[in-house]
Formats: structure tokens, C-alpha cells, sequence
């Protein structure tokens, strides 16, 4: 009996599972930042004391520097799939760059928001809210990096050839989530928020 | 047909040479095998169910008499509190997960899941949460000098699990350990995700994946956003407790009815996750004892992916006494109500399945109808819990309780029963004995209609939740204790099916492929199935591939729309 | 829904009996009036009258749909079994489904969910946003762990867990609103015959109404898990008559007796910690962490319902709270039985 039916259509292709895996965990983390936004906008001028949003400085010049990042790292992802190696480790270089200024950034302004404006976590809601609202982004931030810096090691070390395009794309694919991330949070934390 | 051997040559003989005791153990512990992985979550979840299923009894003979000294009050807060996050994230999440495991690369002709490794991590994951939960009952001396089992519900209600209210590290168990058994899910999901949609072997269009792969694929998009919100929320919970945050410190200005939001944001959909893996089980079984197709299979699908976005617009059906304005009461009544119309096409559905069907009473489908008419009844007080101002009666009372194990028991144990009966054979390659699974039904059932059943009346005379004891003058005594006595009716079929388990695999009969004569493909390998699945890739022609192979002149690829 | 319309129910009622004949509760629930259950199905209030007519109907609804679906299931089940004779080598016909049917079941629910939302939202509207009478006493509800304080801002009452407010006959109505508030962490307010409940939280002030017809004592507790001794967190509700309430409010405006003859136990009850906790009215205790106690002999129970207000139990609790309530926040307080004897005597002439 060997009636399997065969399939007409030989062309049976799916998605990648890569990329499914990735979308399906950006889905997920958009879940775990809604509701530090949702509680975010929701405490917005309920602190009962201390500072408020007007404390802050827009953080202009990194914005557009996480911004660009996504940039680099599509011009980086182009390279790779053409297999220009080198120009692809100076785009990825440079997305880190970016990256990295990007949570300096951060760092410079939390401290002067700590030393100079006394605004810490425990201060008041707005505190509460805004560390951890921009520090689990930054936190992404972070751990995009750590995945970079990862790629950028094995790049140095000759492991990186064009056959690895596509799961660079799907780690490219967090960073633009990243980047997208930080669109909102920019505009809740420093246009509505202030 | 029964007899038949199939033609798809995976059937190879899986059987290996014995090796020693750790090397055994071994094997397991570094698998990164589906099958394996999810025989592991299923019997991890199995063992919790026996343990919150004795904290159950406890509460039980606590609650048998009025003023009763059986426990004390902290003890019983931990008991309740433990029973109900050990059943819904240590037995219905894993045990759920666990058949999505083994079956849903089989069911799709797939040789694992998308990401093996990941699966391994994601099972240890939640394994070390659920260590970590229970380890709390040694771990520090508590707020009361017995252990530091988290003592605030399973909903842990802002302000209580402050630190001003709950000091010693309860709150901290209960959050961390759902946390790390929250990214294990998470990882499942997005595994579970990727491999229905990009492992399916040739032919097998979404269209023609089994209902139970389709309701599992809603469930894992269902959970990515839902168990986010929940870890979210622990997150800021544990940024009060050790930063000194605000978020739900009601004197900086917080609110606790954030809490409530965000916790039910995901509790409800929670409960939705739990619930389609069942309704998954019925799809596969009822059709194979009724030997019929299901029943207007687009629609089924068009009613789980339904019920997943309707269900993320109800939550607060459980904050109607939290005082919202009349507007949003009778916006989330409406929408509650709406979830009630792509469930009633379900049950209609399986109605029309078994309609003109030729039955068999098989264990397996004993289950299944008793989920059948104990989901109608759960779901219909259901819809009289959402009737807001009736709710402002029931909420918090007994009433509710029997409402919520009316499905957690009578529709999801019930399901995972069938499910363990219909697919052990699968998984072991022996049959579970039908005549203790008779008894194991039947004991089972009278119990549980004596335990839940009874509930319902004394919600209905008054009685809270939560609460270790009860005034002797209440007029709720005889129902109490009925109800514990049911409890051990339950109990005593429980038994009965560990029993089961333990002596079919021994002495069971050899089960052979396909021994229910069913058409998913994962009948169509050998039992066990070996390493690799399947010898050749499997090709799909139609929802029911086996079907066509036992009727070639009346394949279902010819009818099917 | 007005009287008239609550009539037809009596017949269902009638059956509802006949469902629970051993509900012990149940069966006097048609009895008017107080009773020792705080059963849902004994409405004394027009919330909780609109709230259990609602539910008939309600309950009706979901009963046909259950006696309908369920005989098809049952008929089915048992019409379809697999027989052992002739034909059962063979498959049934196999249906794959039929759009009208499919249809058909999808628009009915939606006919019924339509009515069910309507009456639904019509109750909704008619409790909550039911406007307030100029007359209505008001009451304001704190909730404590483990515990209730009851203030009266119009009669410059305090008062702990035990709720005094007026009955509402056909010619007198008066309603009672109270506010509910919290001091610590979420509880809910529910005596079922006087209506549903409605929590207290903190920072979020929440409202409810009564108006009870029938003169009694009604029965209810703390809904809202609360803390290790939630389950001892019991209500009393006194519906007085006109002249049994304004007699008790007559009494509790009075400041703390002053009794010489217990001076002794007063002096203690202002130089032990107890001062600190609770308030008599007159002295110079004033502390609001506990009960207000300067007319604690009104009350029929002491410690939200724990125990009878006798002085044996006071002598019991001011030993030790924790032997009726193991976790309530009073502390033993380590006096000697002399000390406890006379505070005892004092707090007994606190009427
Ligand atoms: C898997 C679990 C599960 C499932 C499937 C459901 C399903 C439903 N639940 Fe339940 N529920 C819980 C688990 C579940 N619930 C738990 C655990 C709690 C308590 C949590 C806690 O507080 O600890 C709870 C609490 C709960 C509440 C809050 C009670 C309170 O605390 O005050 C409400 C209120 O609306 C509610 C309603 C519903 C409704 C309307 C459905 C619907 O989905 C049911 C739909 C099904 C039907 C309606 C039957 C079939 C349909 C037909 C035959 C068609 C015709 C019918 C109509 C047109 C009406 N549930
Ligand atoms: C999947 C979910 C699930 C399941 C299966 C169950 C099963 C059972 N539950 Fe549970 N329950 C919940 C989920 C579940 N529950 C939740 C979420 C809550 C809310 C918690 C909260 O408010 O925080 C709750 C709360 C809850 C309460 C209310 C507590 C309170 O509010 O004070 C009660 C009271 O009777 C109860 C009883 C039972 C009983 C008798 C069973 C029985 O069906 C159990 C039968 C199983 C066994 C008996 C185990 C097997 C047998 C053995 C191990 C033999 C040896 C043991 C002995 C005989 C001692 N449950
Ligand atoms: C730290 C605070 C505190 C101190 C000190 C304290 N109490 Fe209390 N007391 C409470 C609280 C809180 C309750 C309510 C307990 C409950 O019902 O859960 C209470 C309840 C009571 C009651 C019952 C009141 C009622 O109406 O139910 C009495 C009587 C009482 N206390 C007497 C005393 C006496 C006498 C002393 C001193 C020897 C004292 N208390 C010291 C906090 C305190
Ligand atoms: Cu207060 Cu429960
Ligand atoms: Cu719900």
C-alpha cells in the first residue's frame, strides 16, 4: 500500500524559524514594556512630593544616536549578504559605538538626576517609574550589546561568513526592537510625560 | 483496520539495550529530546498534583468542622495560597506544555522542536522555579516562624504583599519563583510558536494542522502576552519590596488597584491558556470514539483564535466590586458575556461530532464527556458570575471557587486524564488498564460532584473564601463537610490512577501503533516513537493523513473545505 | 424594579426551594427577615432585592440553556453509542459541517447574550447610579486588619465593628450610604441580605447603599483576603427601629462613663500602652490604631466577632489577643491578673 498521497505542489517552504522565534519574542517583551508604560502614563502627576518630570533634559543627542544605530546595522546586515566582510565588522562596530554611547548617555544623566536633582527610585512615583521604565530599556540595550559584542568577537576571530547572514539579521531584528522600544518610551518619559 | 501496520516506515523498533541506573538517569537529565523533555514536564506536573493535591485535602479537613484546629491560620493561609499556585503554574502550565511537547512535532510530521536546546533550558527553568516555590516552605523563618510559603493568595492582592504587611521573604518566593518558571513558559511558548509554524512536513497546510497544534499555537501567542504582563507586574512588586519603589505603596500616591489591573490582565487570560490545551485533548479524542470528523474544524479555529482576543478585553470581570464606574462595570459584563459565543461553538461542535457518530465508551472518552457537560455547567456559572451586580454577591465567595474548579478540575484535570489515557499507549507502548480506569473515572467523578458541586450552595448562603475557619452558627456545616468528603472520594481516585500508571507499565497490554484506530500522524510511528520521529518525512494530503491511508477510495482531502 | 414586578418571582422562588430542600438556609430564605445565615437568597434591601431578581432570571436563562444543551448531549451520547450488531465494521458518514447550522449557533447566543447584557446593565445602572436621597444618614467604614471602625460624621459618632443604622419603612424611607475607606490593605464590606459587596481600598474611596426593610441583626464578614486573621474579621449590622436608633445614638454621643469606683483599672488602661491604641472618649485615651472603646459594652462581641463581649473573654483578650485570634495586631500586653482584673472592671462600666 503505498498510496501516500504526494503533494502536488513541490514547493513547500515555510518561514524561518529563526526569525518566527524572534518575532515571537519581541511579542513577548512588548508585553513586559506595555505595562511599565501603562503604569508609567497612569502615575504621571500623582507623586505626592519631590521632583517632577520638569527635572528632566531631553536626551536629544542620544536618541539620535540609538536611532542611527539602526542604520548601521542594516548597512552591516547589506554587507554580510554580500559577504563584504570588512565593511560589515565597520557597520557593526560603529552600531555598538553607537550603542554604547548611548548607555553612557544614560549613565551621565541618571547621575546628575541622583547627585544634583536627589531623584532617586525611592523618592517619589515619578522616580519609581522612570528608572524602571527607562532602565529596563536600558537593560535591553544592554543585552543587545552583549549580542553584538558577541558577533563582533566572532567576526575578529574569521567565524563570521556570509552563510551566517540570516542569524545576524534575526539579532539585527532585536536591535531595531530595541530602537523602536526607545521611540516610545522617548516620547511617553520626555514629550507626554513632561 | 486496527490491526494494520502503516506504511510510513518510521515504525522501526525503538527498544535499546538496558543501561545502568545513572546512566539512565543521566540520559534524561541532558536530553534535549521532545519526547523526553515532555515526558519530563508532564511527570513533573503529575507529581505536583499529588502535592497540591494533598494541600487541597488539607484545607479540606481544616474546613470539615467549623472552629477547627487541624491547622493554624498562617499555616492555612500558606496552604491555600500554595495549592493555588502549585495548580495553575506547576501542574496545569507544565503538564499542558508537556503534551504540546511530545505531541505537537509528532502530530505535524516534524523529527523535533524548533529549538531543542531551548526547550531543555526552558523545562529546567520552570523546574527550578517550582523547587524554588516549595523551598520556601524551609527556607527562613517567615513572618511566623513556619517556613516562608508564600501566605497572600495565588492573586497576591497589592497592598498585602508590602513590605509594612508582609514581611520575611513569602512575597519574595512566591515572586522569583514565578518569574524564573515565567521565562521557562515564555521560552516554551516561543519554541512551541516556531515549530507549528515552520516545522510542518510537506502538504500540511495551516488549514490542515491538527486542532490540537492549532489551539496550542493560540495558546503560545496567548501566553507571550500574557505571561509578560504578570512577570512585569512581580517585577515591580519586588522593585517596592527592595528599592523602596512606589508603585502600588498606596501613601506615595500608588494605587493597589494597579495591581489588580495588571494582575488580571494576565490572570485572565491565564486561565484561557489553561483551558484550550483541553479543549485541544477533546478535539483530538472526541472525533477518533465518535468515529467522525470534527465537526466544522474552520470554525473551531475561527472560535479559538476568537476566544484569545476576546479574552484579553475581560479581565476585570474579577474587579467588579473594586468600585469602577457603572460604564466600564457593564463594559466588561458585555465583553465577558461575548467569550460565552465562540465557547458555544465549540460545544456545538463537539454536539454535531458526536451526532450520528457511533460511540465508544473507550476510558479516554469517559473523560472527555464528563469535560463536556462539566464545562457547559462551569461555563454557565461563568456567565452568572459576570452578571456584575450578582457578582457583587458572589465575588470572593465559595460560589466563585466552585465556579473556577468546575473548570480547572471538570474540564481541565478531566482532559489531562483522557489525554494521559489516550497517549500513554504512544508514549509507553503499553495500554493503561481499562477496567482501573473505569473505576478511576467513576470514583473520580462521584467525588468531585460531591466536592464542587456542593460549593456552589454554600457561596450562595454566604461563605468567603480564604478563610481558615468559620463561625458554627452559619448554617454551613453539613455542606462543608460533604464536601470534604467528597474531596477524599477524589483522592481515593487519584490513587486509584497512580496505581494505573505504575502497574500498566509494567503488566499493560502491548498497545501496538495505533491502538485506537485514530488519524493524527503521530499514530503512525511506532510506540514509543524512536529518536528520529519519523524514518521518512511524512506527506499530508488532508487533516485526518490516516484516514486517507485506511480509506483510499473515501480519502477526506476529496470533501474537506 | 418596582414591588409588582418582583411577584411573578415567587414562583420561582417556589422551585428554588425545591432545588435546595437541604440548604438549610435556603429553605428559610423565604422567611423575611434576619437569620442566622448571611445567605444571598434572603434579600432585605432593594439593592439585594434587584440583585436576586436579576439572578432568577438569570439563573433561568442559563438553566434552559443547560437543560437544552445538555439533553442534546445526553440524547446523543446515548442514540449514538456503538452497538455491537450488524453494521459496526463500518464508519458512520462522516460530516464535515454545515454552514447554516453553524450559523444558527452563533446567532442565537448572540440573541441571548443581548438580553443578558440589557437586563444586566439595567441593574447596573439602577444600584449604583441610583441618586442620593437628602435624607440619608451617612456612614463612613475604615477597614483595619482585622477589623472594622464605623464613624458617623453627621452624629459626631465612633464606633468598631458592630453597624448600627435605621430600617427603612415604606413611609419612613431612609437610606444609609456608606463610605468605605481602608487604613492598611484591601478588604471588602459584604452582609449578603443587606446587598452585595464592595471593597475597601486604600487611597481609593469606594461608596455602597442599604435600605433595609426589616428590623434585625444580619450577618456578614470581611470578603477580601486580608491577612492571618481574615477569616475573624466578622460584621454585625443592627437594622434598629426609629426609636431603638435614635436610643443608641442618644447613648453612643455620651462621652466614657466615669465611674469612680473602677478609677484604679482607668488609671491603668492611661498609663499601660493602651492608651495608645484605642480611644475613650473623655480621657485621656486617644489613640485610633484599635478599636474605639468608649462604649464597649454596647456591643454584643468583642474583636470584630471573635468572642461574646463577656468579661470573662475581655479578661481572655487583654491576656492574651492572640488566644482568639492568633496574628491580630493588639499585643499581650504582660500584666499581672490584679492589673487585668481591675482594667476589666473598668472597661465593663464603659456601657
Ligand atoms: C480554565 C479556567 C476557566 C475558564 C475556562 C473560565 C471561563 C469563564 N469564566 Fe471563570 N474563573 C476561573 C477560571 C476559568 N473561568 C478562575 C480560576 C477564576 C477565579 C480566580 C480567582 O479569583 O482566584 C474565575 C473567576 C471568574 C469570574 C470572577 C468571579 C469573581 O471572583 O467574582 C468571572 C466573572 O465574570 C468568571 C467568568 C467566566 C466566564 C464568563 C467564562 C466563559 O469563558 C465561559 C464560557 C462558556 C459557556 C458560556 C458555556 C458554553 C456556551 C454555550 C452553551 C453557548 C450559549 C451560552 C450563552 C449564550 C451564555 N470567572
Ligand atoms: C488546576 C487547578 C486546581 C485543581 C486541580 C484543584 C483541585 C482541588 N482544589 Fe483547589 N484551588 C485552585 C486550583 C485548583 N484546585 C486555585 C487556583 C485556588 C485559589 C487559591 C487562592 O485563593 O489563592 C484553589 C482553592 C481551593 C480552595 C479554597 C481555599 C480557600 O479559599 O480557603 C479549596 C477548598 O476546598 C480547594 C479544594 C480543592 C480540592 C478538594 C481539589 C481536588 O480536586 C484535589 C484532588 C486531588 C488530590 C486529592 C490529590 C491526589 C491524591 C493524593 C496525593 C493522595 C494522598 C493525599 C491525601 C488523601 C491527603 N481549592
Ligand atoms: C498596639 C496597639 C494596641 C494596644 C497597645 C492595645 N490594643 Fe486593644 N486592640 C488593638 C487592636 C488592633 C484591636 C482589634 C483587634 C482585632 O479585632 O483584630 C484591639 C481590640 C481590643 C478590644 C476589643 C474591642 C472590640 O470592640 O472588639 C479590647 C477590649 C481591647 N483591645 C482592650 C485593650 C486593653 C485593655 C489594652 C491595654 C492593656 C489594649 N487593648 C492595648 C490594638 C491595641
Ligand atoms: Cu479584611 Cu479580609
Ligand atoms: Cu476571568
Amino acid at each position: 500500500m503505498s498510496t501516500l498521497p504526494i503533494f502536488a505542489d513541490e514547493s513547500w517552504r515555510l518561514p524561518s524559524r529563526g526569525r518566527v522565534g524572534m518575532f515571537s519574542l519581541i511579542i513577548g517583551e512588548s508585553g513586559i514594556f506595555t505595562i511599565f508604560v501603562v503604569a508609567y502614563i497612569y502615575y504621571i502627576g500623582r507623586s505626592v512630593s519631590g521632583p517632577t518630570p520638569q527635572i528632566l533634559e531631553v536626551p536629544i543627542f542620544n536618541s539620535i544616536c540609538l536611532l542611527s544605530s539602526s542604520l548601521t546595522i542594516v548597512l552591516a546586515e547589506h554587507a554580510i549578504q554580500h559577504g563584504l566582510l570588512k565593511r560589515f565588522a565597520l557597520w557593526w562596530a560603529l552600531t555598538m559605538a553607537l550603542g554604547i554611547e548611548f548607555l553612557a548617555g544614560t549613565a551621565i544623566e541618571w547621575r546628575k538626576l541622583i547627585f544634583e536633582d536627589h531623584l532617586t527610585i525611592r523618592t517619589n512615583l515619578f522616580g519609581t517609574t522612570f528608572y524602571s521604565l527607562v532602565g529596563l530599556h536600558a537593560t535591553h540595550v544592554l543585552v543587545g550589546l552583549v549580542g553584538l559584542t558577541l558577533v563582533m568577537i566572532f567576526t575578529l576571530a574569521g567565524r563570521v561568513n556570509q552563510g551566517h547572514a540570516g542569524r545576524i539579521q534575526v539579532l539585527a531584528l532585536y536591535w531595531h526592537f530595541v530602537d523602536a522600544v526607545w521611540v516610545v518610551v522617548f516620547t511617553v518619559v520626555y514629550i507626554v510625560g513632561k | 483496520m486496527a490491526d494494520q501496520t502503516f506504511p510510513i516506515p518510521g515504525a522501526v523498533d525503538a527498544t535499546r539495550p538496558r543501561a545502568g541506573l545513572l546512566e539512565w538517569l543521566h540520559s534524561w537529565v541532558v536530553t534535549v529530546d521532545h519526547k523526553k523533555l515532555g515526558i519530563l514536564y508532564i511527570v513533573y506536573a503529575i507529581f505536583f498534583l499529588l502535592v497540591a493535591g494533598a494541600e487541597a485535602m488539607a484545607i479540606r479537613i481544616q474546613l470539615a468542622i467549623p472552629h477547627n484546629h487541624f491547622v493554624s491560620p498562617e499555616v492555612y493561609n500558606e496552604l491555600f495560597t500554595m495549592h493555588g499556585t502549585t495548580m495553575v503554574f506547576l501542574v496545569g502550565m507544565p503538564i499542558l506544555f508537556g503534551f504540546a511537547n511530545y505531541l505537537v512535532p509528532l502530530m505535524i510530521g516534524a523529527r523535533d522542536m524548533a529549538f531543542p536546546r531551548l526547550n531543555a533550558f526552558s523545562f529546567w527553568l520552570t523546574a527550578f522555579g517550582g523547587l524554588m516555590l516549595y523551598f520556601s516552605f524551609i527556607g527562613g523563618f517567615g513572618s511566623y516562624g513556619v517556613g516562608n510559603a508564600p501566605d497572600v493568595g495565588w492573586f497576591a492582592y497589592a497592598p498585602l504583599t508590602a513590605r509594612a504587611f508582609s514581611p520575611g521573604h513569602s512575597t519574595d518566593y512566591w515572586a522569583l519563583s514565578l518569574i524564573v518558571s515565567g521565562f521557562g513558559t515564555l521560552g516554551t511558548a516561543i519554541n512551541i510558536i516556531a515549530t507549528a509554524l515552520s516545522m510542518r512536513c510537506k502538504g500540511m497546510t495551516l488549514m490542515r494542522m491538527p486542532l490540537f497544534v492549532w489551539l496550542l499555537l493560540v495558546v503560545s501567542g496567548m501566553t507571550l502576552v500574557t505571561i509578560t504582563p504578570l512577570t512585569a507586574a512581580q517585577v515591580m512588586l519586588l522593585i517596592d519590596r527592595y528599592l523602596g519603589g512606589h508603585f502600588f505603596d498606596a501613601q506615595a500616591g500608588g494605587s493597589p488597584i494597579v495591581w489588580l489591573h495588571f494582575f488580571w490582565i494576565f490572570g485572565h487570560p491565564e486561565v484561557y491558556v489553561l483551558v484550550l490545551p483541553a479543549f485541544a485533548i477533546a478535539n483530538e479524542i472526541i472525533p477518533v470514539f465518535s468515529r467522525k470528523a470534527i465537526f466544522g474544524y474552520p470554525a473551531m479555529v475561527a472560535a479559538s483564535v476568537g476566544i484569545g482576543f476576546v479574552s484579553m478585553t475581560v479581565w476585570a470581570h474579577h474587579m467588579f466590586t473594586v468600585g469602577m464606574t457603572a460604564v466600564g462595570n457593564a463594559f466588561f459584563v458585555l465583553s465577558t458575556m461575548l467569550v460565552g459565543i465562540p465557547t458555544g461553538i465549540k460545544i456545538f461542535n463537539w454536539l454535531a461530532t458526536l451526532w450520528g457518530g457511533k460511540i465508544r465508551f473507550a476510558t479516554p472518552m469517559l473523560f472527555c464527556i464528563g469535560f463536556l457537560f462539566q464545562f457547559l455547567i462551569a461555563g454557565l456559572t461563568g456567565i452568572m458570575l459576570s452578571v456584575a451586580p450578582w457578582n457583587w454577591q458572589l465575588h470572593n465567595s465559595y460560589f466563585v471557587i466552585a465556579h473556577f474548579h468546575y473548570v480547572l478540575v471538570g474540564a481541565i484535570v478531566f482532559c489531562i486524564f483522557a489525554a494521559i489515557y489516550y497517549w500513554y499507549p504512544k508514549a509507553t507502548g503499553r495500554m493503561l488498564s481499562e477496567t482501573l480506569g473505569k473505576w478511576h473515572f467513576w470514583v473520580f467523578l462521584i467525588g468531585f460532584h460531591i466536592t464542587f458541586d456542593t460549593m456552589h450552595f454554600v457561596g450562595l448562603l454566604g461563605m468567603p473564601r480564604s478563610i481558615f475557619t468559620y463561625e458554627p452558627d452559619r448554617g454551613w456545616n453539613t455542606l462543608n463537610f460533604i464536601i470534604s468528603c467528597g474531596g477524599f472520594v477524589q483522592a481515593v481516585g487519584v490513587l486509584i490512577f497512580a496505581w494505573n500508571l505504575v502497574y500498566s507499565y509494567r503488566r499493560g497490554k502491548a498497545a501496538g501503533n495505533d491502538p485506537w484506530d485514530a488519524w493524527t500522524l503521530e499514530w503512525s510511528t511506532s510506540s514509543p516513537p524512536p529518536d528520529y520521529n519519523f524514518a521518512v518525512d511524512p506527506v499530508v494530503r488532508s487533516r485526518r493523513p490516516l484516514w486517507d491511508i485506511k480509506h483510499p477510495q473515501d480519502p477526506d482531502w476529496k470533501y474537506e473545505r | 424594579m418596582s414591588m409588582q414586578q418582583r411577584r411573578p418571582l415567587a414562583s420561582i422562588r417556589f422551585w428554588l426551594t425545591l432545588i435546595f430542600p437541604s440548604c438549610p438556609g435556603a429553605s428559610s430564605a423565604l422567611a423575611q427577615g434576619p437569620q442566622s445565615t448571611p445567605s444571598t437568597l434572603a434579600p432585605v434591601t432593594t439593592p439585594a432585592h434587584e440583585i436576586f431578581g436579576l439572578s432568577l432570571f438569570v439563573l433561568l436563562i442559563t438553566g434552559t440553556i443547560f437543560v437544552v444543551v445538555g439533553g442534546l448531549l445526553a440524547y446523543a451520547l446515548i442514540k449514538f453509542r456503538a452497538r455491537n450488531d450488524e453494521d459496526a465494521q463500518h464508519e458512520p458518514a462522516q460530516v464535515y459541517g454545515s454552514l447554516q447550522v453553524e450559523l444558527a449557533w452563533t446567532v442565537i447566543p448572540v440573541l441571548i447574550v443581548v438580553v443578558l447584557f440589557l437586563t444586566t446593565a439595567r441593574i447596573i445602572f439602577a444600584i449604583q447610579d441610583a441618586p442620593r436621597p437628602k435624607s440619608a444618614l451617612e456612614v463612613t467604614v475604615v477597614g483595619h486588619q482585622f477589623w472594622w471602625e464605623f464613624r458617623y460624621p453627621t452624629l459626631g459618632i465612633v464606633t468598631a465593628n458592630e453597624l448600627h443604622i435605621p430600617v427603612s419603612s415604606g413611609r419612613q424611607p431612609t437610606s444609609t450610604y456608606l463610605k468605605l475607606l481602608s487604613a492598611d490593605v484591601d478588604h471588602s464590606f459584604w452582609v449578603p441580605q443587606l446587598g452585595g459587596k464592595t471593597d475597601l481600598i486604600p487611597n481609593h474611596p469606594n461608596e455602597m447603599w442599604l435600605d433595609p426593610r426589616t428590623p434585625g441583626l444580619y450577618l456578614g464578614q470581611c470578603a477580601q483576603f486580608c491577612g492571618v486573621e481574615h477569616a475573624k474579621m466578622l460584621l454585625r449590622v443592627y437594622v434598629d427601629t426609629p426609636q431603638q436608633f435614635d436610643a443608641w445614638v442618644k447613648n453612643q454621643q455620651k462621652p466614657g462613663a466615669q465611674d469612680a469606683a473602677v478609677a484604679a483599672g482607668r488609671r491603668i488602661f492611661e498609663t499601660e500602652a493602651c492608651m495608645n491604641c484605642h480611644t475613650v472618649t473623655g480621657t485621656a485615651a486617644k489613640g485610633t490604631f484599635g478599636p474605639d472603646l468608649t462604649h464597649l459594652m454596647s456591643r454584643a462581641t468583642i474583636a470584630s466577632g471573635a468572642a461574646d463581649n463577656t468579661p470573662a473573654n475581655l479578661r481572655a483578650w487583654i491576656r492574651d489577643p492572640n488566644q482568639f485570634k492568633p496574628g491580630a495586631l493588639m499585643p499581650a500586653m504582660q500584666l499581672s491578673d490584679q492589673q487585668i482584673d481591675q482594667l476589666v472592671a473598668y472597661l465593663t462600666t464603659l456601657h
